[in-house]
């Protein structure tokens, strides 16, 4: 014998009832999962950003050394002085630099992991690649002062090889160079190619990865040798993921202020420049309104990425 | 087939994967102009066959020539064949009209001439009009019609196709192999398509080769592959077959051979019917009776060894499903007639695919 279901009302405990309540109205559930992340980016992260920028339109007094809170245009101004435009422009060039560099050294890797490597030494590949992301980036850099110091593997081997005339014309270079690799723009350049290229192979490899091999075998079939596949098929299929991957390095590298400090000589990078002024120079106006530069930077670089697609496949 | 001249031709063509030969000394010719299929169930070897032609694979050993010339090292670039896709590998980034024209621009067709055998090869797989649209933007048929028309846009002397109505629902399936059997009359070019299903197969060939575990077990016509298997295997995979073991077989035929008779030639008669001349007939008892509608599907429990079994497919001329399921636990006589059955030589038999 089958015995009856007891009635609705006895089986209903709280949790039973609210799960009732949720099914009837699914947008309850809704609100209930995006509540903590919209307090999280609408209270503590749009809020502080608000914050920071509104600090752009105060101003120090240079004569006190009081920051003035009235609403004042001239911190914003402050930014067109010669030497502000100068660290703004050296760091929208290395970030340019580093993001293209960082590009033609990924995608072979990338190509390679996605299309010949399997099994084992697509694992080995991934495991290389993201390895350097579990140690912490301080001990990074400081192992690569050490490799670019003028006593280092780099200069010893440039020793050995008979190439120091070739290393120093690079660090003699005017604007770049400097007493060593360790001290120089050069320096700079070559640790951010570093420590940012993981964040460019993995979108390329990802976008890739997308590409069926029979779309490749196609274009083969139909009479492309493998060039005219490269630069017809697998390129533009590659490309957002070439865009995906520059938006990490190229913001990383505008905002960072380390690698220029440990490396680099006394002319600043934007990130640098925040850093003094918050703190030495305790100009909170001015650093909050050099902020707002990279911020504008990514805004154009973000449309423009846009625009070339590199946000369809998401 | 005489006096035709041969397009493809494969020549004791290996294709081995470590251990695993995929393609185990596979010779063939395909004529020029004719529908010609390889069909057989997935790992037989039939896609790898597919893909030596079109240059995707070396071969480990033999040879394959395109109107006799040896293109065993030439790759797939320079051969003159294309390829349909079971994914039809559309490129994603292109317009319809530009991934049909990306042949033609890679010869460097003029414009002109390119534009128009564009816009004449979208005509005839009823795409016109479609030139500006994405794939993406594209029904399943309609990606079929394109890589189709991609490909033929080229005028290959050969077209493979890979299973290309393997993502396509049963109506649009049926209804596309009657197109595609209709372009090829058009065109006249050859056509090697490889397919797991052995209707499909049936429906649109002009000869097929029946492939099972990297080896051809029998290349006819549809007609001569369905009504004179070769092997075991091809009884049980091209339709479905009663294969009959020897010892079975001495009490009906009198010769101790694997024979096979198919379900549909077997009438289902009285216990004491006549039995015609140059026939064979044995008794049993029905032990299942399943009706299917156009035609009801009888298993058969012979007298003489009680744990063999014979199915008989008859049409519902004059039943109906009452009728038929009446029959079940009756005495029957099977009647066939002598030159219904095939004798086979043993190979490895398929899980039959339904009925």
């Amino acid at each position: 014998m089958i015995s009856a279901p007891p009635p609705l009302a006895e089986r209903r405990g709280l949790l039973h009832s609210i799960s009732i309540v949720l099914y009837r109205f699914p947008f309850l559930s809704v609100i209930a999962l995006l509540l903590p992340i919209l307090l999280w980016i609408g209270v503590i992260y749009l809020g502080s950003l608000t914050a920071m920028l509104t600090q752009g339109f105060f101003y120090l007094d240079g004569f006190t050394g009081r920051i003035v809170r009235e609403f004042t245009l001239r911190t914003y101004q402050e930014l067109l002085l010669q030497q502000n435009i100068d660290i703004f422009l050296r760091t929208i060039v290395m970030a340019a630099a580093v993001t293209f560099t960082c590009a033609l050294l990924a995608f072979p890797l990338a190509y390679f992991m996605a299309r010949f490597a399997s099994g084992r030494t697509k694992a080995l590949l991934y495991l290389g690649v993201m390895l350097p992301l579990w140690s912490s980036y301080l001990v990074r850099i400081y192992a690569w002062k050490l490799i670019l110091a003028q006593e280092g593997i780099i200069g010893w081997l440039a020793n050995a090889l008979g190439l120091t005339g070739i290393l120093d014309a690079i660090l003699s270079i005017p604007g770049i160079g400097g007493p060593s690799l360790s001290f120089s723009i050069v320096g700079v350049y070559i640790v951010f190619v570093y420590i940012w290229l993981p964040y460019m192979i993995l979108p390329i490899n990802a976008a890739l990865e997308r590409v069926p091999k029979s779309v490749i075998e196609a274009s083969g079939d139909l009479g492309a040798r493998p060039g005219y596949t490269f630069r017809r098929i697998i390129l533009p299929l590659a490309f957002p993921g070439v865009v995906a991957g520059s938006i990490f390095t190229f913001s990383l590298t505008l905002g960072d202020y380390i690698i220029p400090g440990v490396f680099g000589n006394s002319s600043y990078f934007i990130g640098q420049a925040v850093l003094v002024q918050q703190g030495t120079a305790g100009n909170i106006p001015l650093a909050a309104a050099m902020t707002v530069v990279p911020i504008l930077v990514m805004g154009v670089y973000l449309l423009g990425a846009r625009r070339l697609g590199a946000f369809d496949a998401l | 087939m005489d006096g035709k001249s041969v397009a493809v031709s494969l020549v004791n063509v290996r294709r081995y994967f470590g251990e695993v030969k995929a393609v185990d000394n596979v010779s063939l010719d395909v004529y020029d102009g004719e529908f010609f299929s390889m069909l057989g169930p997935s790992g037989s070897g039939k896609t790898t066959c597919l893909r030596l032609v079109a240059g995707f694979e070396r071969a480990s050993g033999g040879q394959i020539l395109l109107h006799g010339t040896d293109v065993s090292g030439v790759p797939p670039y320079d051969r003159d064949v294309n390829t349909v896709f079971q994914d039809y590998a559309l490129f994603p980034h292109m317009t319809v009209g530009d991934n049909v024209a990306y042949g033609l621009m890679i010869k460097k067709v003029p414009w002109a001439e390119r534009e128009q055998r564009v816009v004449e090869m979208l005509e005839l797989v009823r795409l016109s009009g479609m030139e500006n649209r994405k794939p993406s933007q594209l029904s399943g048929g309609q990606r079929q019609r394109v890589a189709l028309a991609r490909a033929l846009v080229n005028r290959p002397s050969v077209l493979l196709l890979d299973e290309p109505l393997g993502a396509l629902d049963l109506k649009l399936r049926q209804q596309m192999q009657i197109e595609l059997k209709n372009i090829q009359q058009q065109v006249g070019i050859t056509f090697i398509y490889v397919t797991h299903d052995q209707e499909e197969a049936l429906t649109m060939s002009d000869r097929l080769a029946v492939f099972n575990h990297g080896r051809i077990e029998q290349v006819g016509s549809p007609a001569e592959v369905y009504e004179r298997p070769a092997t075991t295997f091809v009884a049980g995979f091209v339709g479905t077959s009663n294969v009959i073991d020897a010892s079975v077989a001495r009490q009906i035929v009198g010769e101790a051979a694997t024979i096979s008779i198919r379900p549909e030639k077997i009438h289902l008669s009285a216990p004491d019917a006549l039995v015609p001349p140059e026939s064979y007939s044995i008794h049993g008892t029905v032990q299942d009776v399943v009706y299917l509608g156009m035609y009801t599907r009888y298993l058969v429990e012979l007298e003489t060894s009680p744990r063999a079994h014979l199915a008989v497919m008859q049409q519902n001329l004059e039943t109906t499903s009452m009728d038929v399921l009446t029959i079940r636990g009756k005495r029957v006589q099977l009647i066939w007639r002598r030159d219904f059955t095939r004798t086979l030589q043993r190979t490895e038999i398929v899980e039959e695919s339904g009925v």
